[in-house]
């Protein structure tokens, strides 16, 4: 797509390592490109800088010169440039690349600031390890085994503070574990726009909280708990569950809307324990909603479809598409797909609709924008529908259209792929009245109304890929296997189309995506393997003139509309 | 709700005008607040965050790291002695332990008479003429035992003419 | 040698009979006369003098005022601020409390031509929260000033304007560090900034250019733009010009505020004339010479070396008795003139105990940003109390070394150094008397002699 000019690059030098990066460039991050690690706990990368916990200090120097002439003075018993090395040690997250500058993190003085700063943050820290959430994944533990001297001369009384507090409906948080390093409080102020957390009393007693009678409740609380470098700001939905060592991690996309926020799935032995965001420069940085993290438990809750069944009893997978073979057969076939199916599946529904001769649609799902990572349109891949070409114009939520031609008896079978048609506005009586085939992972009138129904799967059972509101196309891989009972969507949908007349065509992401990348003009360059983890953007030309729905969110600005003629 | 007098509501309308950024009101709005009220409620705290546009946990903030403004009540009396190294050499520990024995009162606490909070404080700056010692807003120097003795007794004397006069 | 007479510049009004601090007073005693010819003057040529006088700051780190000024970013588009830094706060400071409560339109004045001379519209004293009368004080004077136009808008005619508010701290010893005060001022937790980038000089008040200056450092800017800075640099001695205000407390015989050219007196002349030597039957033990965050100096050590007097290099031999009282010869044996704060202990205090009640300050006052401090100051102020009132073990002197090293050098800011250095300093100077420590205290306590902590 569009190349980014090609910025300023300038060479440091690191631990004897020279590295050129583009001028600005944090120095953690500098080093982290040649293998230098600079432990840290309060600097992250997309928060303002705050220099207060002192564990990145390292030594600096720049190259010396003359002051007069400005020569390069040389050191005679290297015969290279002597560099002019500071008298005390700074910090390296508050510094930018700088054209000559040196770094070293190598030297006693660094190793006894590290041990220095790993001994003071560790006098007052309770040592619940054993109990703590944090266990596995805590930067205290790692950088007092890597940087720390390994032993404590503290004799003294530690500093009792609050345990347990509610700071919020998700987030539990346990103050003396706290070491004061303020990202939750930037992260609530300068990304979530809450300004609700902060610190009183002062020294040693700073603790942190909320005033009195707020609560840490917004849609964002959960990624404190992400940043939180130790364990005193949890996830009570995963508090005292499972020891994150034991836990399997699969690459997924935030499913609530059309951000497409990039997450990982946590999961053991078939059980998903919890959800986090995964990070993504261009689409959410590190970060993700709390209502997107808690869809994981509808593959458990909300009435899951668990059978095939046929004519109101349990059956195979074969006689079901026979007998929704039998129904399209008679004609009069519409297909509903679902802005939430994967492109894929997508795709196989356009097939199906055109095997059947169906016309083919699509629900909406419209919500109020938050600007940040929860975008007004609820599904995730309506983008998807258009570039397979399932649809051509934008969706509404009600079917009324359909509604009418059920009315008419134009439409006398329905083939809906996981959308409820009643809450589209079709009535109880215009569901009685077509044939319905449902495919879908939950049940609602339309499942109970359908004559074929076959349990699918949701996006945590499963591999597919999405288009998010930037028309990037981003993958997410199976993290559980499928509730037993349910049948892989693709399986499905390709069996339908088949037995409809259509196409034999792949019932798996990986021979499916030869056909999708040969048909579907957009994705004509890509393969479903090399797809890199942070996605593609796709050409979205095509499609420029429509008025999506989509406000800003952090990562997308809404094309210009043309001058009002409202 | 907030009972502010007049007089205080006026200056603070006035105080907020010697800042570009409103924000900086905050110091002088809590000083002016904790005078008329003789605390600083949690109640004020979020209305002084609304008047100033912020988050009630960015006054609240203030109100926990600045130990002179105080959310609980004190005796109608405030005396701060200093503690630190040139009064404490030159006896301030004794002239608090003084005030503390004469009214009966542990630090920061308010008296049983209601009459008298003594705080031990650190550095006055008037180092050269320790023991210091502030009885609300005034400066007493050279407060050794036997003048906190004095002192307390005058403050006993004022409570009881006060008394009579209420 | 005996002692020179002091030369009370600054301090001309402070306890004479008579004087008040009212606009008459100060007017009859030809107050706002240098006012009045400073505006006729090119700013520029303010900025210049004051560089000559080679004034250092007086509020602790004895920083040059002129170099200061210059550093400002008067490129910017920006307003510029000056912020006079009225937070007193360093144990042992007693000076900026007479200026501002007997003679606060000399520092107004100070202030005013300090504002001129560097374009600055706005002015705030940041007042410490224990000086209510002086704030006050500073708030009718202010009034009494507009009044007469030496503050406002049109300064004497000259086309001129600059307004002074009056801002009042809360108790807070970190809000005397430059970038503490600024976030006070905006409203916020006094936590200091990084620096870099956040240089008062460039980002200072709302992000805006800005100075702080100290009270007394402001006083010597109306001398300075009187007698003109070349003038004002032949008084005290090269490098540490002017007067300055030394303020002596403790186990001395006369405590006290003195003024004196900086370096023309000696700790012995000090300690033993002016202020008349030690309590009866008492000897000299320690002092601290420069506030509380000054090393502590030890009665009966030497200093010798080398030091540059003029173009060449001179031997010196001092006992503490002949230490000259200027930030260089300070500095040069190990600690520092910082805010002129002298604080006198004699053998009857126990350098554990002194130095328990010192960390019990910092600890008390820190702000508890970063962590070297924060935790840092608390555990020392744990050990030397535990040493004091629980058991103390003979290795303890040590390990507060440690600590102390492990946070100097390490901090955002100055605080850092401020509240090691009292630890660092007792143990080298002291380290026989902390081993010695958990012995001696089973001692009963002398009479007549104060806890500390």
């Amino acid at each position: 797509m569009i190349q980014p000019a090609k910025p300023d690059l300038i060479t440091v030098n690191i631990d004897g390592k020279e590295i050129a990066v583009p001028k600005g460039t944090n120095i953690i991050e500098a080093a982290r490109r040649v293998g230098v690690d600079v432990p840290h706990y309060c600097y992250h990368s997309k928060l303002s800088v705050v220099g207060n916990c002192r564990m990145c200090l390292v030594e600096m120097g720049m190259p010396a010169v003359d002051p007069a002439t400005k020569a390069p003075v040389i050191d005679p018993a290297s015969g290279k440039q002597r560099i002019n090395w500071g008298p005390r040690p700074a910090i390296a997250c508050a510094t930018s690349a700088s054209p000559g500058l040196h770094i070293r993190t190598t030297t006693p003085i660094v190793k006894e600031c590290r041990e220095g700063v790993m001994e003071f943050l560790l006098i007052n820290h309770p040592l619940d390890c054993p109990i703590c959430d944090q266990a596995g994944e805590c930067k205290l533990q790692e950088q007092s085994i890597g940087y720390g001297r390994g032993y404590s001369r503290y004799i003294e009384d530690k500093n009792v503070k609050p345990k347990r507090t509610v700071l919020g409906p998700r987030v539990m948080l346990d103050d003396e574990r706290c070491i004061l390093c303020s990202r939750c409080i930037r992260f609530s102020k300068e990304i979530a726009k809450d300004d609700v957390l902060g610190f009183t009393d002062r020294g040693s007693y700073s603790t942190l909280t909320c005033f009195p009678g707020r609560k840490l409740e917004n849609n964002y609380s959960l990624n404190t708990v992400d940043i939180c470098p130790v364990g005193a700001l949890t996830s009570t939905d995963f508090r005292f569950k499972m020891r994150v060592w034991f836990l399997k991690q699969t690459n997924s996309i935030d499913t609530e809307s059309s951000v497409g926020a990039n997450t990982v799935v946590w999961s053991r032995e078939g059980v998903v324990y919890r959800i986090t965001p995964r990070e993504n420069d261009a689409v959410n940085d590190t970060w993700m909603a709390d209502s997107g993290r808690a869809l994981y438990k509808r593959i458990r809750e909300g009435g899951r479809l668990e059978s095939i069944r046929a004519l109101g009893s349990e059956t195979t997978l074969d006689a079901a598409v026979e007998a929704a073979a039998r129904l399209m057969a008679a004609g009069g076939v519409a297909v509903v797909g679902s802005g939430r199916s994967t492109v894929e599946e997508q795709f196989l529904s356009r097939k199906l609709a055109e095997a059947a001769r169906a016309k083919a649609w699509l629900v909406s799902r419209v919500g109020e924008g938050d600007k940040i990572l929860v975008s007004a349109d609820r599904n995730p891949n309506v983008r998807g529908a258009l570039v397979t070409g399932l649809i051509s114009a934008l969706p509404s939520a009600r079917l009324d259209a359909l509604a009418g031609e059920i009315d008419s008896g134009a439409v006398k079978t329905v083939v809906s792929v996981g959308e409820d048609l009643s809450a589209a506005g079709l009535t109880a009586e215009q569901l009685r009245k077509v044939s319905i085939v449902y495919l879908g992972t939950h049940s609602n009138p339309t499942s109970a109304a359908a004559k074929v129904v076959i349990a699918t799967l949701t996006e945590f059972e499963k591999h597919g890929t999405f288009i998010n509101q930037q028309f990037r196309i981003q993958r997410f891989a199976k993290a559980v296997p499928g509730v037993a009972g349910a049948t892989d969507d693709l399986q499905a949908l390709s069996r339908l189309v088949a037995a409809a007349g259509g196409p034999a065509l792949g019932a798996d992401v990986g021979s499916l995506w030869p056909a999708i990348s040969s048909e579907v003009p957009a994705l004509g360059t890509m393969s479903y393997a090399s797809l890199p983890d942070t996605g593609l953007l796709v050409d979205g030309t095509p499609w420029a003139g429509l008025p999506f729905i989509e406000g800003p969110t952090l990562h997308f600005q809404p094309a210009q509309k043309e001058a009002a003629h409202v | 709700m907030m009972n502010l007098r007049p007089e205080t509501l006026r200056k603070i309308d006035e105080v907020v005008t010697h800042y570009p950024v409103k924000r900086s009101a905050a110091l002088p709005i809590l000083h002016l607040v904790q005078e008329d009220q003789g605390l600083v409620s949690n109640e004020a705290v979020e209305w002084i965050a609304a008047r100033l546009e912020l988050q009630p946990i960015n006054v609240y903030e203030l109100v926990t790291f600045y130990p002179m403004f105080r959310q609980k009540p004190i005796g109608r009396r405030h005396i701060k002695v200093c503690r630190t190294l040139s009064c404490a050499i030159m006896g301030g520990y004794r002239t608090c332990s003084e005030f503390q024995r004469q009214f009966g009162t542990g630090l920061g606490e308010v008296s049983s008479d209601g009459e008298v909070t003594v705080e031990f404080v650190e550095c006055l700056a008037s180092c050269g003429t320790a023991p210091v010692v502030m009885i609300d807003d005034a400066l007493h120097e050279k407060v050794d035992v036997a003048k906190a003795r004095e002192l307390s007794e005058k403050i006993k004397a004022e409570a009881k003419s006060a008394a009579g006069t209420r | 040698m005996p002692a020179p007479e002091q030369f009370r510049l600054v301090f001309k009004h402070i306890d004479e009979a008579g004087y008040t601090n009212d606009l008459a007073c100060y007017l009859r005693n030809g107050g706002y006369e240098v006012l009045r010819k400073s505006v006729l003057r090119k700013p520029e040529e303010l900025v210049d003098e004051v560089k000559k006088s080679g004034l250092r700051g007086r509020g602790g780190a004895g920083f040059p005022c002129g170099v200061k000024w210059t550093l400002l970013d008067r490129k910017s588009g920006k307003p510029i601020y000056l912020i006079v830094n009225a937070d007193e706060s360093e144990p042992g400071t007693f000076k900026d409390r007479y200026i501002i409560h007997n003679d606060p339109h000399q520092l107004i004045e100070g202030i005013m031509i300090t504002c001129f001379a560097n374009k600055v519209e706005r002015a705030y004293i940041y007042i410490r929260g224990e000086f209510p009368e002086g704030a006050r004080i500073l708030e009718k004077a202010i009034a009494e000033a507009r009044a007469a136009n030496f503050v406002g808008p049109n300064i004497l005619g000259s086309g001129y304007g600059c307004e002074i508010y009056v801002h009042r701290g809360a108790g807070a010893y970190i809000c005397g560090e430059e970038t503490g005060l600024i976030e006070s001022l905006e409203g916020k937790r006094p936590y200091p900034r990084i620096k870099p980038p956040y240089f008062p000089a460039v980002l200072g008040l709302y992000q805006c250019p800005t100075i702080v200056n100290n009270v007394e450092t402001l006083c010597h800017v109306k001398h300075i733009a009187e007698r003109g800075g070349e003038a004002f640099s032949k008084i005290g001695t090269p490098n540490n010009t002017g007067t300055r205000i030394l303020c002596v407390s403790g186990h001395v015989q006369r405590p006290g505020y003195y003024e004196f050219e900086v370096g023309k007196i000696t700790m012995g002349q000090l300690l033993n004339e002016v202020c008349g030597g030690p309590l009866p039957g008492r000897k000299f033990k320690a002092v601290i010479p420069g506030g509380s965050s000054a090393k502590v100096l030890r009665f009966g050590e030497r200093y010798k070396g080398k030091r540059k007097v003029g173009a060449e290099m001179i031997d010196y031999d001092w006992a503490l008795e002949d230490l000259p009282m200027d930030f260089d010869s300070l500095q040069m044996i190990g600690s520092m003139g910082g805010s002129g704060g002298v604080i006198v202990m004699d053998d009857s205090v126990s350098m554990v105990e002194a130095l328990a009640n010192i960390n019990a300050f910092y600890s008390h006052e820190s702000c508890g940003q970063c962590t070297p401090c924060r935790e840092g100051s608390l555990w020392m102020k744990k050990i030397t109390g535990r040493m004091v009132h629980g058991d103390a073990r003979p290795e303890d002197g040590a390990l507060l070394k440690s600590v102390a090293d492990q946070i100097a050098g390490r901090t955002i800011c100055a605080f850092g150094e401020a509240c090691a250095w009292p630890t660092q300093s007792f143990i080298a100077k002291f380290g026989d008397e902390f081993k010695a420590y958990p012995e001696a205290k089973k001692a009963p306590r002398a009479d007549g002699v104060p806890e500390l902590v």
